[in-house]
Protein backbone atom coordinates (compact mmCIF):
# COMPACT_ATOMS: atom_id res chain seq x y z
CA UNK A 1 0.00 0.00 0.00
CA UNK A 2 2.72 2.76 -0.81
CA UNK A 3 -0.03 4.88 -1.94
CA UNK A 4 -1.76 4.63 1.13
CA UNK A 5 1.51 5.64 3.04
CA UNK A 6 2.52 8.38 0.96
CA UNK A 7 -0.80 9.93 1.72
CA UNK A 8 -0.63 9.52 5.03
CA UNK A 9 2.81 11.04 5.17
CA UNK A 10 1.72 13.64 3.09
CA UNK A 11 -1.36 14.07 5.68
CA UNK A 12 1.26 14.69 8.78
CA UNK A 13 3.47 16.73 6.73
CA UNK A 14 0.58 18.85 5.77
CA UNK A 15 -0.87 19.16 9.34
CA UNK A 16 2.39 20.03 10.85
CA UNK A 17 3.12 22.35 8.35
CA UNK A 18 -0.59 23.79 8.83
CA UNK A 19 -0.74 23.97 12.34
CA UNK A 20 2.92 25.61 12.61
CA UNK A 21 1.53 28.17 9.91
CA UNK A 22 -1.23 28.88 11.70
CA UNK A 23 0.59 28.78 15.37
CA UNK A 24 3.04 31.56 13.62
CA UNK A 25 -0.56 33.73 13.83
CA UNK A 26 0.57 34.63 17.26
CA UNK A 27 4.12 33.31 17.92
CA UNK A 28 5.45 35.73 14.99
CA UNK A 29 6.66 39.00 16.23
CA UNK A 30 4.79 41.97 14.38
CA UNK A 31 7.13 44.26 12.82
CA UNK A 32 4.75 46.80 13.27
CA UNK A 33 3.54 47.13 16.76
CA UNK A 34 -0.30 47.34 17.95
CA UNK A 35 0.56 50.45 19.36
CA UNK A 36 2.28 51.93 15.98
CA UNK A 37 -1.30 51.19 13.92
CA UNK A 38 -3.01 54.63 14.84
CA UNK A 39 -2.35 55.66 11.33
CA UNK A 40 -3.93 52.59 10.08
CA UNK A 41 -6.99 52.75 12.19
CA UNK A 42 -7.50 55.91 10.76
CA UNK A 43 -11.33 56.02 8.87
CA UNK A 44 -9.44 57.28 5.43
CA UNK A 45 -7.27 53.33 5.30
CA UNK A 46 -10.46 51.43 5.31
CA UNK A 47 -10.39 49.61 2.38
CA UNK A 48 -14.24 50.16 1.50
CA UNK A 49 -15.83 52.69 3.71
CA UNK A 50 -19.49 52.69 2.62
CA UNK A 51 -20.42 48.80 1.54
CA UNK A 52 -23.78 49.74 -0.14
CA UNK A 53 -22.07 53.25 -2.55
CA UNK A 54 -19.39 50.29 -3.45
CA UNK A 55 -21.48 47.58 -4.39
CA UNK A 56 -23.74 49.54 -6.70
CA UNK A 57 -20.69 51.05 -8.68
CA UNK A 58 -19.47 47.69 -8.57
CA UNK A 59 -23.13 46.51 -10.54
CA UNK A 60 -23.05 49.43 -12.87
CA UNK A 61 -19.74 48.65 -14.22
CA UNK A 62 -20.29 44.88 -14.52
CA UNK A 63 -23.49 45.78 -16.90
CA UNK A 64 -21.20 47.62 -18.87
CA UNK A 65 -17.80 46.06 -18.81
CA UNK A 66 -17.11 42.70 -19.57
CA UNK A 67 -14.76 42.38 -16.82
CA UNK A 68 -15.86 41.34 -13.30
CA UNK A 69 -14.59 40.24 -9.61
CA UNK A 70 -11.66 40.63 -7.63
CA UNK A 71 -12.95 44.14 -6.80
CA UNK A 72 -15.75 43.23 -4.47
CA UNK A 73 -19.66 42.59 -4.22
CA UNK A 74 -21.85 43.54 -7.34
CA UNK A 75 -25.72 42.04 -6.44
CA UNK A 76 -27.57 40.59 -8.64
CA UNK A 77 -29.72 41.61 -12.02
CA UNK A 78 -28.55 41.93 -15.43
CA UNK A 79 -29.12 45.12 -16.26
CA UNK A 80 -29.94 44.24 -19.48
CA UNK A 81 -31.48 47.39 -20.62
CA UNK B 1 3.86 1.66 12.22
CA UNK B 2 2.61 4.13 9.78
CA UNK B 3 -0.60 4.66 11.82
CA UNK B 4 1.03 5.21 15.12
CA UNK B 5 3.37 7.43 13.67
CA UNK B 6 0.40 9.66 12.01
CA UNK B 7 -1.04 9.46 15.02
CA UNK B 8 1.14 11.05 17.00
CA UNK B 9 1.09 13.84 14.16
CA UNK B 10 -2.64 14.04 14.74
CA UNK B 11 -1.98 14.25 18.37
CA UNK B 12 0.83 16.84 18.44
CA UNK B 13 -1.36 18.84 15.91
CA UNK B 14 -3.89 19.10 18.32
CA UNK B 15 -1.86 19.86 21.12
CA UNK B 16 -0.40 22.94 19.51
CA UNK B 17 -3.67 24.06 17.81
CA UNK B 18 -4.97 23.91 21.71
CA UNK B 19 -2.33 25.81 22.48
CA UNK B 20 -2.81 28.26 19.83
CA UNK B 21 -6.54 28.86 20.94
CA UNK B 22 -5.61 29.67 24.05
CA UNK B 23 -3.27 32.13 22.76
CA UNK B 24 -5.15 33.65 20.35
CA UNK B 25 -8.10 33.79 22.85
CA UNK B 26 -6.24 37.03 24.15
CA UNK B 27 -6.62 39.01 21.43
CA UNK B 28 -9.98 38.55 19.89
CA UNK B 29 -11.17 39.95 16.57
CA UNK B 30 -14.42 42.49 16.64
CA UNK B 31 -17.57 43.59 14.66
CA UNK B 32 -18.16 47.02 13.14
CA UNK B 33 -20.64 49.63 14.42
CA UNK B 34 -24.08 49.00 14.45
CA UNK B 35 -25.23 51.34 11.29
CA UNK B 36 -28.75 52.61 9.47
CA UNK B 37 -27.84 53.85 5.97
CA UNK B 38 -30.31 56.10 3.75
CA UNK B 39 -29.20 55.54 -0.04
CA UNK B 40 -30.29 57.51 -3.15
CA UNK B 41 -28.10 56.97 -6.63
CA UNK B 42 -28.94 58.50 -10.00
CA UNK B 43 -27.44 57.42 -13.28
CA UNK B 44 -27.48 59.42 -16.62
CA UNK B 45 -26.29 58.83 -19.70
CA UNK B 46 -26.66 56.25 -22.83
CA UNK B 47 -29.97 57.08 -23.23
CA UNK B 48 -30.38 55.53 -19.94
CA UNK B 49 -31.62 57.27 -16.01
CA UNK B 50 -31.52 54.39 -13.40
CA UNK B 51 -32.64 55.70 -9.89
CA UNK B 52 -31.51 53.87 -6.98
CA UNK B 53 -33.05 53.97 -3.29
CA UNK B 54 -31.77 51.17 -0.79
CA UNK B 55 -31.86 51.21 3.00
CA UNK B 56 -29.32 49.18 4.70
CA UNK B 57 -29.94 48.09 8.88
CA UNK B 58 -26.84 46.59 10.67
CA UNK B 59 -27.10 45.57 14.48
CA UNK B 60 -24.85 43.60 16.57
CA UNK B 61 -26.46 41.22 18.94
CA UNK B 62 -23.98 39.84 21.25
CA UNK B 63 -20.25 41.37 20.64
CA UNK B 64 -20.04 37.95 18.24
CA UNK B 65 -23.00 37.98 16.50
CA UNK B 66 -24.04 40.60 13.79
CA UNK B 67 -26.86 40.71 11.27
CA UNK B 68 -27.70 43.07 8.29
CA UNK B 69 -30.50 43.39 5.90
CA UNK B 70 -30.46 45.73 2.67
CA UNK B 71 -32.81 46.80 0.36
CA UNK B 72 -32.44 48.12 -2.96
CA UNK B 73 -34.82 49.52 -5.85
CA UNK B 74 -33.39 50.30 -9.13
CA UNK B 75 -36.04 51.94 -11.51
CA UNK B 76 -34.98 51.88 -14.74
CA UNK B 77 -36.21 54.33 -18.04
CA UNK B 78 -34.77 54.84 -21.51
CA UNK B 79 -32.86 52.07 -23.06
CA UNK B 80 -29.00 51.95 -24.20
CA UNK B 81 -28.28 52.21 -28.01
CA UNK B 82 -27.89 48.67 -28.89
CA UNK B 83 -31.45 48.22 -27.58
CA UNK B 84 -32.50 50.94 -29.03
CA UNK B 85 -31.78 50.46 -32.45
CA UNK B 86 -34.12 47.23 -32.15
CA UNK B 87 -36.91 48.50 -29.97
CA UNK B 88 -38.72 51.23 -28.25
CA UNK B 89 -37.40 52.25 -24.85
CA UNK B 90 -38.12 50.89 -21.63
CA UNK B 91 -38.99 50.91 -18.43
CA UNK B 92 -38.48 48.67 -15.77
CA UNK B 93 -37.61 47.97 -11.74
CA UNK B 94 -35.25 45.63 -10.03
CA UNK B 95 -36.23 44.78 -6.56
CA UNK B 96 -32.97 43.81 -4.44
CA UNK B 97 -33.21 42.16 -0.87
CA UNK B 98 -30.41 40.49 0.87
CA UNK B 99 -29.40 39.33 4.58
CA UNK B 100 -25.96 39.00 6.26
CA UNK B 101 -25.30 36.92 9.27
CA UNK B 102 -21.99 37.35 10.72
CA UNK B 103 -20.39 35.51 13.47
CA UNK B 104 -16.71 36.05 15.24
CA UNK B 105 -14.94 33.60 17.00
CA UNK B 106 -11.37 34.76 18.15
CA UNK B 107 -9.50 35.71 15.18
CA UNK B 108 -11.99 34.52 12.72
CA UNK B 109 -15.21 36.23 11.03
CA UNK B 110 -17.58 34.02 9.40
CA UNK B 111 -20.31 35.37 7.34
CA UNK B 112 -23.38 33.98 5.40
CA UNK B 113 -25.79 35.80 3.30
CA UNK B 114 -28.15 35.58 0.94
CA UNK B 115 -29.52 37.84 -1.93
CA UNK B 116 -32.90 38.14 -4.24
CA UNK B 117 -33.13 39.80 -6.87
CA UNK B 118 -36.53 39.93 -9.25
CA UNK B 119 -37.19 42.32 -12.32
CA UNK B 120 -40.22 41.64 -14.28
CA UNK B 121 -38.22 39.28 -16.83
CA UNK B 122 -35.32 38.38 -14.52
CA UNK B 123 -35.03 36.80 -11.27
CA UNK B 124 -31.54 36.07 -9.20
CA UNK B 125 -30.73 34.86 -5.84
CA UNK B 126 -27.49 34.37 -4.37
CA UNK B 127 -26.42 32.47 -1.39
CA UNK B 128 -22.68 32.97 -0.13
CA UNK B 129 -20.50 32.22 2.90
CA UNK B 130 -17.12 33.58 3.61
CA UNK B 131 -14.54 32.85 6.33
CA UNK B 132 -12.06 35.75 7.41
CA UNK B 133 -8.74 35.41 9.31
CA UNK B 134 -6.53 37.78 11.53
CA UNK B 135 -3.15 36.35 11.59
CA UNK B 136 0.95 37.24 12.25
CA UNK B 137 0.16 39.21 14.76
CA UNK B 138 -3.02 41.11 13.40
CA UNK B 139 -0.73 42.25 10.35
CA UNK B 140 -1.77 39.76 7.82
CA UNK B 141 -5.97 39.27 6.95
CA UNK B 142 -6.99 36.10 4.83
CA UNK B 143 -10.54 36.07 3.63
CA UNK B 144 -12.10 33.06 1.41
CA UNK B 145 -15.41 33.20 0.03
CA UNK B 146 -18.02 30.94 -2.33
CA UNK B 147 -21.17 31.96 -3.59
CA UNK B 148 -23.73 30.22 -6.00
CA UNK B 149 -25.75 32.29 -8.68
CA UNK B 150 -29.33 30.86 -10.11
CA UNK B 151 -30.45 33.31 -12.55
CA UNK B 152 -33.88 32.59 -14.75
CA UNK B 153 -33.64 34.86 -17.29
CA UNK B 154 -36.46 36.35 -19.93
CA UNK B 155 -37.81 38.73 -22.30
CA UNK B 156 -40.52 41.16 -22.01
CA UNK B 157 -42.25 41.28 -25.32
CA UNK B 158 -44.96 43.20 -24.50
CA UNK B 159 -44.81 47.10 -22.95
CA UNK B 160 -44.36 48.39 -19.63
CA UNK B 161 -47.80 48.87 -19.09
CA UNK B 162 -48.47 44.98 -19.97
CA UNK B 163 -45.79 43.18 -19.59
CA UNK B 164 -45.72 39.44 -21.98
CA UNK B 165 -42.71 37.77 -20.63
CA UNK B 166 -41.01 34.92 -22.05
CA UNK B 167 -39.14 32.87 -19.97
CA UNK B 168 -35.93 31.62 -22.03
CA UNK B 169 -33.57 29.71 -19.70
CA UNK B 170 -31.73 29.70 -16.74
CA UNK B 171 -28.41 30.23 -15.84
CA UNK B 172 -25.78 28.80 -12.68
CA UNK B 173 -23.06 30.57 -12.04
CA UNK B 174 -20.15 30.11 -8.71
CA UNK B 175 -17.71 32.33 -7.54
CA UNK B 176 -14.31 31.65 -5.61
CA UNK B 177 -12.52 34.65 -3.62
CA UNK B 178 -9.49 34.55 -2.24
CA UNK B 179 -8.29 37.79 -0.85
CA UNK B 180 -5.11 38.81 1.25
CA UNK B 181 -4.34 42.14 3.02
CA UNK B 182 -1.03 42.82 4.91
CA UNK B 183 0.53 45.44 6.74
CA UNK B 184 3.79 46.15 5.30
CA UNK B 185 4.71 49.06 7.50
CA UNK B 186 2.80 51.73 10.22
CA UNK B 187 1.67 53.97 7.25
CA UNK B 188 1.08 51.58 4.06
CA UNK B 189 -1.18 48.28 3.83
CA UNK B 190 -1.36 46.37 0.65
CA UNK B 191 -4.01 43.68 -0.52
CA UNK B 192 -4.01 40.80 -2.96
CA UNK B 193 -7.61 39.64 -4.66
CA UNK B 194 -8.19 36.70 -6.44
CA UNK B 195 -11.23 35.57 -8.32
CA UNK B 196 -12.73 32.74 -10.41
CA UNK B 197 -16.18 33.02 -11.79
CA UNK B 198 -17.88 29.75 -13.49
CA UNK B 199 -21.02 30.51 -15.62
CA UNK B 200 -23.41 27.67 -17.23
CA UNK B 201 -26.69 28.11 -18.66
CA UNK B 202 -28.21 30.89 -20.72
CA UNK B 203 -25.79 33.38 -20.89
CA UNK B 204 -26.95 35.56 -23.69
CA UNK B 205 -28.95 39.56 -23.25
CA UNK B 206 -32.15 38.28 -25.16
CA UNK B 207 -32.61 42.23 -25.78
CA UNK B 208 -29.49 42.66 -27.82
CA UNK B 209 -29.24 41.81 -31.30
CA UNK B 210 -26.34 40.48 -33.94
CA UNK B 211 -26.39 42.60 -37.30
CA UNK B 212 -25.20 41.16 -40.39
CA UNK B 213 -25.24 42.18 -44.46
CA UNK B 214 -28.41 41.86 -46.11
CA UNK B 215 -28.48 42.70 -49.97
CA UNK B 216 -32.88 41.69 -49.36
CA UNK B 217 -32.70 44.90 -47.07
CA UNK B 218 -31.56 47.88 -49.09
CA UNK B 219 -33.62 50.13 -46.91
CA UNK B 220 -30.20 49.50 -44.43
CA UNK B 221 -27.75 47.44 -45.96
CA UNK B 222 -28.18 44.99 -42.92
CA UNK B 223 -30.68 42.82 -40.92
CA UNK B 224 -31.16 41.87 -36.83
CA UNK B 225 -30.47 38.34 -35.94
CA UNK B 226 -30.89 36.70 -32.11
CA UNK B 227 -27.65 36.56 -30.64
CA UNK B 228 -26.03 33.07 -30.05
CA UNK B 229 -23.75 33.05 -27.20
CA UNK B 230 -21.51 29.84 -25.86
CA UNK B 231 -23.70 28.47 -22.66
CA UNK B 232 -19.89 28.42 -20.70
CA UNK B 233 -17.88 31.12 -19.40
CA UNK B 234 -15.01 30.66 -16.64
CA UNK B 235 -13.22 34.18 -15.77
CA UNK B 236 -10.08 35.12 -13.76
CA UNK B 237 -9.47 38.04 -12.19
CA UNK B 238 -6.55 39.66 -9.93
CA UNK B 239 -6.43 42.89 -8.32
CA UNK B 240 -3.20 44.55 -6.18
CA UNK B 241 -4.02 47.25 -3.86
CA UNK B 242 -1.82 49.12 -2.08
CA UNK B 243 -3.12 52.29 0.38
CA UNK B 244 -0.62 54.82 1.59
CA UNK B 245 -1.11 57.25 4.80
CA UNK B 246 1.30 60.83 3.65
CA UNK B 247 2.88 62.27 5.98
CA UNK B 248 0.20 64.81 6.50
CA UNK B 249 -3.20 62.97 7.15
CA UNK B 250 -4.10 61.81 3.68
CA UNK B 251 -4.14 58.44 2.17
CA UNK B 252 -3.78 57.25 -1.35
CA UNK B 253 -4.61 54.22 -2.94
CA UNK B 254 -3.40 52.65 -5.69
CA UNK B 255 -4.88 49.43 -7.88
CA UNK B 256 -4.52 47.56 -10.82
CA UNK B 257 -6.75 44.55 -12.02
CA UNK B 258 -6.30 41.75 -14.30
CA UNK B 259 -8.74 40.04 -16.08
CA UNK B 260 -9.24 36.87 -18.69
CA UNK B 261 -11.66 34.85 -19.41
CA UNK B 262 -12.93 31.91 -21.95
CA UNK B 263 -14.34 34.41 -24.13
CA UNK B 264 -10.71 35.85 -25.00
CA UNK B 265 -12.12 39.33 -23.17
CA UNK B 266 -8.87 40.53 -21.32
CA UNK B 267 -9.65 43.68 -19.48
CA UNK B 268 -7.04 45.60 -17.02
CA UNK B 269 -8.21 48.43 -14.99
CA UNK B 270 -6.23 51.06 -13.07
CA UNK B 271 -7.28 53.41 -10.31
CA UNK B 272 -5.67 55.66 -7.93
CA UNK B 273 -8.27 57.23 -5.15
CA UNK B 274 -7.11 60.20 -2.94
CA UNK B 275 -8.33 61.22 0.09
CA UNK B 276 -8.34 63.65 2.65
CA UNK B 277 -10.21 64.38 5.98
CA UNK B 278 -10.14 68.69 7.10
CA UNK B 279 -10.78 68.25 11.29
CA UNK B 280 -13.08 65.28 12.00
CA UNK B 281 -15.69 67.17 10.25
CA UNK B 282 -14.98 66.46 6.61
CA UNK B 283 -13.31 63.87 4.03
CA UNK B 284 -12.68 64.26 0.89
CA UNK B 285 -11.79 62.49 -2.02
CA UNK B 286 -11.01 62.59 -5.81
CA UNK B 287 -10.82 59.32 -7.80
CA UNK B 288 -9.42 58.60 -11.38
CA UNK B 289 -9.96 55.20 -13.34
CA UNK B 290 -9.37 53.48 -16.42
CA UNK B 291 -10.41 50.47 -17.78
CA UNK B 292 -9.98 48.77 -21.10
CA UNK B 293 -10.55 45.60 -22.89
CA UNK B 294 -10.40 44.00 -26.10
CA UNK B 295 -13.94 42.20 -27.78
CA UNK B 296 -15.10 38.76 -27.10
CA UNK B 297 -14.16 35.97 -29.80
CA UNK B 298 -17.58 35.42 -31.01
CA UNK B 299 -18.51 39.54 -31.20
CA UNK B 300 -18.71 41.11 -33.88
CA UNK B 301 -20.36 44.45 -34.87
CA UNK B 302 -21.00 43.28 -38.08
CA UNK B 303 -21.26 39.77 -39.50
CA UNK B 304 -20.61 39.08 -43.55
CA UNK B 305 -23.90 37.19 -43.75
CA UNK B 306 -26.96 35.42 -41.28
CA UNK B 307 -25.64 32.66 -39.33
CA UNK B 308 -22.24 33.10 -40.53
CA UNK B 309 -20.81 31.34 -37.03
CA UNK B 310 -22.04 28.96 -34.24
CA UNK B 311 -21.77 31.58 -31.81
CA UNK B 312 -22.44 35.16 -32.45
CA UNK B 313 -23.07 38.42 -30.24
CA UNK B 314 -22.70 42.00 -30.74
CA UNK B 315 -23.53 42.74 -27.18
CA UNK B 316 -21.61 46.33 -26.27
CA UNK B 317 -20.40 44.62 -22.97
CA UNK B 318 -18.37 42.20 -25.41
CA UNK B 319 -16.83 45.42 -27.34
CA UNK B 320 -13.58 46.25 -27.66
CA UNK B 321 -13.82 49.70 -25.37
CA UNK B 322 -12.04 52.01 -23.21
CA UNK B 323 -13.92 54.39 -20.57
CA UNK B 324 -12.04 56.34 -17.81
CA UNK B 325 -13.71 57.60 -14.57
CA UNK B 326 -13.32 60.61 -12.62
CA UNK B 327 -14.64 61.31 -9.49
CA UNK B 328 -15.32 63.39 -6.10
CA UNK B 329 -16.71 62.43 -2.72
CA UNK B 330 -17.37 64.72 0.24
CA UNK B 331 -18.46 63.17 3.69
CA UNK B 332 -19.71 65.63 6.18
CA UNK B 333 -19.67 64.31 9.91
CA UNK B 334 -22.34 65.58 12.29
CA UNK B 335 -24.20 65.09 16.09
CA UNK B 336 -20.28 64.77 17.41
CA UNK B 337 -22.11 64.37 20.43
CA UNK B 338 -24.69 61.46 19.64
CA UNK B 339 -28.54 61.98 19.34
CA UNK B 340 -30.70 59.75 21.00
CA UNK B 341 -29.47 56.18 20.41
CA UNK B 342 -27.17 57.67 17.92
CA UNK B 343 -23.52 58.24 18.56
CA UNK B 344 -22.32 59.99 15.01
CA UNK B 345 -23.81 60.30 11.73
CA UNK B 346 -22.71 61.24 8.45
CA UNK B 347 -23.85 62.43 5.27
CA UNK B 348 -22.01 61.69 2.02
CA UNK B 349 -22.33 63.69 -1.44
CA UNK B 350 -20.62 61.77 -4.48
CA UNK B 351 -20.33 62.28 -8.29
CA UNK B 352 -18.76 60.29 -11.24
CA UNK B 353 -18.28 61.19 -14.69
CA UNK B 354 -17.57 58.02 -16.91
CA UNK B 355 -17.07 58.88 -20.59
CA UNK B 356 -17.06 55.31 -22.55
CA UNK B 357 -15.00 54.75 -26.09
CA UNK B 358 -16.21 51.75 -28.02
CA UNK B 359 -13.21 50.86 -30.76
CA UNK B 360 -15.36 48.48 -32.55
CA UNK B 361 -19.18 49.10 -31.88
CA UNK B 362 -20.78 51.38 -34.51
CA UNK B 363 -23.86 53.70 -33.96
CA UNK B 364 -26.39 52.60 -35.85
CA UNK B 365 -29.27 54.46 -33.87
CA UNK B 366 -28.16 58.01 -35.27
CA UNK B 367 -26.53 56.82 -38.68
CA UNK B 368 -27.06 55.10 -41.57
CA UNK B 369 -27.39 54.46 -45.61
CA UNK B 370 -30.53 57.23 -45.77
CA UNK B 371 -27.92 59.54 -44.00
CA UNK B 372 -24.88 58.29 -46.27
CA UNK B 373 -23.30 55.99 -43.94
CA UNK B 374 -22.84 52.20 -45.33
CA UNK B 375 -23.21 49.47 -42.96
CA UNK B 376 -19.60 49.25 -41.35
CA UNK B 377 -18.96 53.15 -41.79
CA UNK B 378 -21.16 54.48 -39.15
CA UNK B 379 -19.14 56.38 -36.66
CA UNK B 380 -18.13 54.56 -33.20
CA UNK B 381 -20.14 54.58 -30.60
CA UNK B 382 -19.04 56.83 -27.02
CA UNK B 383 -21.32 58.59 -24.47
CA UNK B 384 -20.91 60.07 -21.32
CA UNK B 385 -22.76 58.94 -18.10
CA UNK B 386 -23.22 60.61 -14.22
CA UNK B 387 -23.34 58.75 -11.55
CA UNK B 388 -24.49 60.98 -8.50
CA UNK B 389 -24.98 59.38 -5.35
CA UNK B 390 -25.99 60.89 -1.92
CA UNK B 391 -26.32 59.05 1.42
CA UNK B 392 -26.54 59.23 4.98
CA UNK B 393 -25.29 56.73 7.35
CA UNK B 394 -26.08 56.37 11.21
CA UNK B 395 -24.20 54.51 13.76
CA UNK B 396 -25.69 53.68 17.10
Amino acid sequence: MPSLKRSIRWAGAALIAGTGFVSSACTIQPWVKPYERDRLADPIMAWDRDAISSAYVDHIRESREGSRGASGSAGGGCGCN
Amino acid sequence: MMRVSAKRVVGRGAVIFTALLLVRATCADVLPDDRADIFYSKYSGGGMDITGESVLVRKKFTENFAVEANYFIDKVSGASIDVLSQASQIKDERKQKSGTVEYVHDKTTYTASFINSVERDYRSDTGSFSLKQDMFGDLTTLSLAFSNTNDTVGENNGTAFVPMVAWLGHAESRSYDVDLSQILTKNFIAGVNFNVITDQGYLANPYRSVRFLDPLNPAKGYSLATQMYPDTRTSTAIQLEGKYYLPYRAAVTGSYRYFRDTWAIVGTTYELDYTHPISNIWILEGRFRYYKQNHANFYSDLFAYANEYRFEGRDQDLAAQDNYTIGAKATYAFLPNGWKIFKRATVTFDVSRITFHYLDFRDIKYYGVANGYQPGDEPLYQFNATVYQIYMSMFF
